[in-house]
């Protein structure tokens, strides 16, 4: 492994955090190169290997419609995301296709200003490592905890 | 003699209006009625969903739950019965499993003093009984089939496991009535689910705030905006709701109304439906014919806290479980079938996005019940208005109607003597 795809990853993963946290959820969907999955999953459901989601999308049309579905059509109280990560593990490195975990807590603040420990959790990341950056392939989000607290609707 | 049961704190007596069409929001509030209902509902002559029966497919298999507050285990024994027995030891009151889930137990042992259980639960073994040497121990008069854990009447259908502390609870079949088992025949007949995943929601609001939005076909097109946002609403659909006799278990469904897509203005309309938005993945909604009846959404509802789910494809049991006044989870089971072909499979796994917390058409359900305690929280003596669809508390083929809300509502006060 090299140092750089490392730093790629972080590079990646920094963009993708503030993305969401910036609300800037459009450009969501184009952080995702060739086959895109997403999915939203716990702790116990991924050990046990069961397959559905929270949220799952196996195309960037999935990843759009959810972000238009979230302006558009859902019904929900304004909040936004604040993503702390930890440092990435590379799992394994095929080629150019690198394979990592890194850990991540979601603090959620309300409208009211009602902070509070949203999610804790890991992703698993499949990157493909091309033109200089780490291109996010797949990403897995593995809740810790098997609760959600009544509404997931801004992504992970 | 039952008491109506009023806010403490309240000016004056609010005593439930005459009908079923007032409910007064102290019911939502107050702790005496909550643990009222744990007495006269969840451990009253009721049937509790309690798991499925696939997830103990093995003799050994056990897993906990709760039925209300009561916390409760539920196992699969050598004779390959199912049974399912309050989870407090007999001696000191503390939990005898801590685990949610698991294999191969041959019996369960609390681990405070070792007091023994077989899966049966009964009381087979009390450490350190006879004493040591000869001192201390357990006196003679003291008999361990006089112990144990209060056990639970079992009913199984179509695969779902339900319990009951009451003897006096009307068997499963008689407690359902034809209409609701034959919907459930329908969902899960003949059939062996398999279990996709499993998700707890936590909602800030009374049970029966959720329980009210399951059976409310009223809200649904205007709460629910994301198939009419997308245009996904077919002009040609039919529906209507199913409320049995004592009011508790309903029916909502709908289905393609085939007279009315050979219609030639059926056509045209759809023509006409053009959406400034459009799903990019329409993938999305690519159901297959799963039942042969044209009916596409089928929302089934046990009294008090079970709900049955077809939304297309996407199938799932939700147990709904009090955890405060103002606390709620609720526990979600996607599933999917033995037979399911791998692209079958897909599809329910892409349609497990419409339900859920981030599902698109059941998000704001687990927000609207926390925007009803919220909206209440200073009127404990005012009350909600059920008349749409009139005041009773029947079927209709109009789901314009909250009929089901108020057939609850009957059951509820029934068995709370209100």
């Amino acid at each position: 492994m090299t140092s750089s795809v490392l730093q790629y990853i972080i590079e990646a993963q920094a963009k993708y955090a503030r993305c969401i946290d910036d609300d800037r959820l459009e450009e969501w969907p184009s952080l995702f190169h060739g086959p895109c999955l997403y999915r939203i999953t716990t702790a116990s459901n991924y050990r046990d290997g069961l397959e559905a989601g929270i949220v799952f999308a196996n195309s960037r049309g999935m990843l759009t419609d959810r972000v238009s579905a979230l302006r558009e059509a859902n019904i929900y109280e304004r909040q936004t995301y604040r993503h702390i990560l930890g440092q990435p593990s590379i799992l394994s490195e095929d080629g150019a296709k690198v394979r990592s975990e890194t850990s991540f807590l979601v603090a959620r603040i309300l409208q009211d200003g009602d902070t509070s420990i949203y999610a804790t959790g890991r992703y698993f990341d499949v990157y493909e490592i091309a033109d200089r950056s780490a291109q996010l392939q797949e990403r897995t989000v593995v809740c810790d905890s098997s609760r959600i607290d009544t509404l997931l609707a801004l992504p992970l | 003699m039952n008491k109506i049961v009023l806010p403490p704190e309240a000016a004056g007596p609010a005593p439930w209006p005459a009908g079923l069409t007032r409910v007064p929001y102290w019911v939502f509030q107050d702790q005496s009625v909550y643990a009222d209902e744990q007495r006269k509902i969840f451990q009253g002559p009721n049937w509790h969903y309690l798991a499925l029966e696939v997830e103990l497919a093995e003799p050994g298999d056990f897993l906990t739950t709760l039925i209300g507050d009561t916390p409760v285990i539920v196992t699969r024994d050598t004779d390959n019965e199912i049974y399912a027995f309050e989870n407090r030891c007999a001696h000191r009151g503390a939990l005898i499993c801590l685990e949610n889930r698991g294999k191969h137990r041959k019996d369960f042992s609390c681990v405070y003093h070792a007091w023994n259980y077989d899966p049966q639960g009964n009381l087979t073994g009390v450490a350190f009984k006879d004493g040591i040497k000869g001192k201390g121990g357990m006196p003679d008069s003291f008999k361990m089939e006089q112990h144990g854990p209060r056990k639970l009447r079992i009913a199984i259908i179509h695969g779902l496991i339900f319990g009951s502390f009451s003897e006096d609870v009307p068997s499963i079949e008689e407690y359902l009535g034809e209409e609701i088992l034959n919907r459930i025949e329908r969902v899960l007949g003949g059939r062996t689910p398999v279990v996709l995943g499993r998700f707890t929601q936590v909602l800030p609001n009374n049970w029966k705030l959720y329980m009210e939005n399951v059976k409310d076909s009223y809200h649904a097109s205007i709460l629910h905006l994301f198939f009419t946002t997308f245009e996904l609403n077919r002009l040609s659909m039919k529906g209507g709701i199913i409320v049995d006799e004592s009011g508790g278990h309903h029916v909502s469904y709908s289905a393609i109304d085939r007279e009315a897509e050979k219609d030639v203005d059926y056509a045209k309309q759809q023509l006409r439906s053009e959406s400034e938005y459009k799903l990019a993945d329409p993938t999305l909604l690519e159901s297959f014919d799963e039942y042969h009846d044209g009916c596409t959404l089928q929302i089934l509802s046990v009294f008090p806290t079970f709900v049955l789910q077809q939304i297309q494809n996407a199938i799932a049991v939700r147990q709904i479980v009090p955890r405060a006044v103002d606390r709620t989870d609720l526990n979600w089971t996607y599933l999917g079938f033995s037979d399911d072909t791998p692209e079958q499979r897909l599809t329910r796994i892409k349609q497990g996005n419409l339900v859920g917390p981030a599902g698109y058409i059941s998000m704001e359900d687990g927000c609207v019940g926390g925007f009803v305690q919220r909206g209440i929280a200073g009127a404990g003596d005012d009350h909600a208005v059920l008349e749409m669809g009139g005041a009773d508390a029947k079927g209709s083929e109009s789901r314009v109607t909250e009929a089901s809300v108020r057939g609850f509502w009957k059951a509820y006060r029934a068995n709370m003597g209100l």
